[in-house]
């Protein structure tokens, strides 16, 4: 068991595999309960391009496991703002999440300006900015800039939500 | 058809002064995403189409492609200024562009990019102009048996050929597959992959694919590793050349041209493999081999040449055969499609003055890109020096903004922090988006040339070969799978030859276990590191 335990570690890139395996029999069953009549007219019908998908997931599910047992590793993605050197740093990234989900839960009830600024003052701040005045002040100002814009500009009416007769 | 006459008409239309505007600010906005860290071209369409719905298309599709080609441009800026490009495709740009930088000759190594850009991206046009005709009279005859082998060799091709593991991106492109998959079956009504949830019937809007794939996903990747301590971008002054660095650009600039377009044009030719074989030959052609390594002006006007006319290559199977090789080009296909209208070799019939006011405007940002380059590329580096947190917390706000505002439903934010993450960790294991994105983009139009064939042949799977084309692209598919495994042999038999690369040879011969067709990295890879250890 030991070996395997150590075979396991540092090998997240397995949860890839799990979750093309996942896919695959998910996709296999939604096409596999499909009903449909044999046509004429349509031969292939909607399961064939599904159930080739699916097998296609499981394949490549298998073959990454194996090939993560191995050893074997995809190269993390770089860029001008990377740096791989450290490991991913969660502090950020969590925060960040939780500003977009704030705003996905907001956007309706509150509307847009008030969702929008929440979602760039956090983002700016889970980032590590700490001007905190200036940065609560871009944020308004891009929500409501956006919000008018395309409500002018486009014909786009976004959710007023809270200030709904105030805007 | 009259090409000249076609394409003066084209100009007519595109110089009208509300389509000069929108080109414009394409190619404003084009050289700002591409001088932009974490944006770039394809996104920034994907954000702009809900925005442009409203537009008339012809003017939708000139500021597209000021995007596009601004976007070549913007991308040279920053691979010169700072060493760590962004894009796959200057990455070439990079290594003699910041060297000339570090020595003191930004401003030769912009101008010599910002005009080799421009002859290459206008000679480029002008093929296109000339053989996405030529493309669609051929193209006009084939029948879905030949459409439907051809997408496949255009996906397997970009899957296989690019990136470093041929099974990341093979896991990548049924990813996108079963995301193309979502939604309502057009032929039968069926509703697949819907777990039904009404919301999803529609199937998943391609603009929250793209944008969470390309903005969110690296947004939130970026936000995981950012760099603590700022890159250095070195001062420059207005670019200029002198008359000996013209004399040692313009024939790399019709060499890297003559590299670029035609893998550009091809499906999966891509701008990375032109521009690295445009540095190769100027690096043995030139006199002044000792300034390789150094900061070599030849280094970057032959690449940056060959991408430029790869840019344009690639506009031609996209107009002529509705084919998407990249990810831009596939998130235009799926504009076309959003405006109602049909890309495939009809188009230059049925929509035949937006195409050709679309390749005239082509001409025109690429003299719009000279102009606002050349002198304004000190304007452009200060962008570089944007805050951060700016940066990043803007792609995020504008990406649920332009998602939001296709449906105003804000299940869509769901999806896209949903894909945001599959992006994230897509970046995290190596497995390259652009499979992904075409996969999601052609997979529903494959499946209906796929129906379409064997309804021709009432079921027949004979009818998948019954065209001469068709047969002709499978054997190249073939070829494509199979390549690598005839190279390993190739290099068992020469045990001279493998020795000679010993870090490869070791992984060579442990692979034989896993022989299915794509389970391989490419022979060549170098990240594999599963070498001697079950050997």
């Amino acid at each position: 068991m030991s070996s395997l335990a150590s075979g396991l570690k540092g090998r997240a890139e397995l949860g890839v595999a799990l979750l093309l395996g996942v896919v695959g029999v998910l996709v296999f069953l939604d096409a596999n309960g499909l009903v449909t009549p044999y046509s004429q007219s349509d031969p292939v019908g909607p399961k064939t391009v599904p159930f080739i998908v699916s097998g296609l997931l499981i394949v490549c599910a298998v073959l990454l496991a194996i090939n993560v047992l191995r050893g074997g590793k995809g190269e993390a993605e770089g860029g001008e703002d990377v740096d791989l050197a450290h490991p991913a740093d969660w502090k950020t990234v969590l925060p960040l999440a939780g500003a977009f989900i704030l705003n996905i839960l907001l956007i309706d009830w509150a509307g847009w300006v008030i969702s929008g600024t929440v979602l760039f003052w956090g983002s700016v701040l889970a980032l590590g900015s700490r001007r905190y005045i200036r940065d609560g002040l871009i944020s308004v100002a891009l929500s409501l800039l956006t919000f008018y814009g395309f409500y002018l500009g486009l014909g786009i009416a976004l959710p007023a939500g809270l200030l709904e007769g105030i805007l | 058809m009259d090409v000249w006459s076609s394409l003066m008409d084209g100009f007519a239309t595109a110089l009208t002064p509300m389509n000069l505007l929108f080109a414009v600010i394409g190619v404003l906005l084009g050289t700002a995403v591409g001088v932009l860290p974490g944006l770039g071209p394809a996104m920034t369409v994907a954000l702009l189409l809900p925005v442009t719905a409203a537009l008339e298309p012809t003017s939708a599709f000139i500021m597209f492609a000021g995007i596009y080609y601004g976007g070549m441009f913007g991308g040279s800026t920053t691979s010169i200024l700072l060493n760590t490009p962004g894009e796959s495709s200057s990455v070439v740009t990079a290594i003699e562009g910041n060297k000339m930088a570090k020595a003191g000759r930004a401003a030769q190594a912009l101008a010599t990019a910002a005009i080799g850009s421009f002859i290459a991206g206008t000679i480029g046009t002008a093929l296109l102009a000339v053989f996405a005709p030529i493309v669609v009279q051929f193209a006009v005859s084939l029948g879905a048996p030949s459409y439907f082998a051809i997408m496949v060799l255009a996906l397997l091709a970009v899957t296989a050929v690019l990136g470093s593991s041929r099974l990341r991106g093979f896991a990548s492109l049924a990813l996108g597959l079963a995301i193309g998959l979502v939604g309502i079956d057009s032929v039968t009504g069926q509703r697949r992959l819907t777990f039904g949830q009404p919301l999803l019937v529609d199937g998943l809007d391609i603009v929250v694919v793209a944008v969470a794939i390309f903005a969110v996903g690296e947004a939130l990747w970026v936000a995981a590793h950012l760099r603590r301590t700022p890159l250095h971008v070195i001062p420059v002054g207005r670019p200029w050349m002198g008359k000996k660095d013209w004399g040692r650009s313009w024939k790399p600039w019709l060499r890297g041209t003559a590299f670029g377009f035609p893998f550009g044009a091809l499906p999966a030719g891509g701008a990375e493999i032109p521009t690295f074989l445009s540095y190769v030959t100027e690096k043995r052609l030139t006199k002044h081999p000792e300034e390789f390594g150094k900061g070599a002006i030849e280094g970057v006007a032959g690449p940056e040449a060959a991408n430029n006319a790869a840019a344009a290559g690639t506009m031609t199977p996209l107009l002529a055969l509705g084919l998407p090789t990249n990810a831009t080009a596939a998130v235009m296909l799926a504009a076309f499609t959003s405006y109602g209208i049909q890309p495939g070799p009809q188009l230059f019939s049925s929509e035949g003055p937006l195409v050709w006011a679309l390749i005239a405007s082509l001409f025109i940002g690429n003299f719009l890109l000279l102009l606002i380059n050349l002198p304004l590329a000190p304007v452009w580096a200060k962008l570089l020096q944007l805050p951060r947190p700016y940066l990043y917390a803007g792609i995020l706000f504008f990406a649920t903004l332009g998602a939001y505002s296709v449906n105003l439903q804000a299940f869509d934010l769901v999806i896209l922090l949903v894909l945001g993450a599959l992006g994230f960790m897509m970046r995290r294991f190596g497995l390259p988006v652009l499979p992904l994105i075409l996969g999601v983009i052609l997979g529903p139009r494959i499946e209906g040339q796929l129906r379409k064939t064997l309804q021709l042949s009432a079921g027949d799977p004979a009818g998948l070969f019954s065209e001469p084309i068709a047969i002709v692209v499978y054997i190249i598919v073939a070829l494509i799978l199979v390549w690598p495994f005839i190279f390993k042999l190739i290099r068992r038999n020469r045990p001279v030859a493998a020795t000679a690369v010993p870090g490869n040879s070791g992984a060579t011969v442990p692979r034989e276990a896993g022989g299915v067709s794509h389970g391989s990295h490419r022979a060549d890879g170098t990240a594999d590191g599963d070498g001697g250890s079950d050997g």
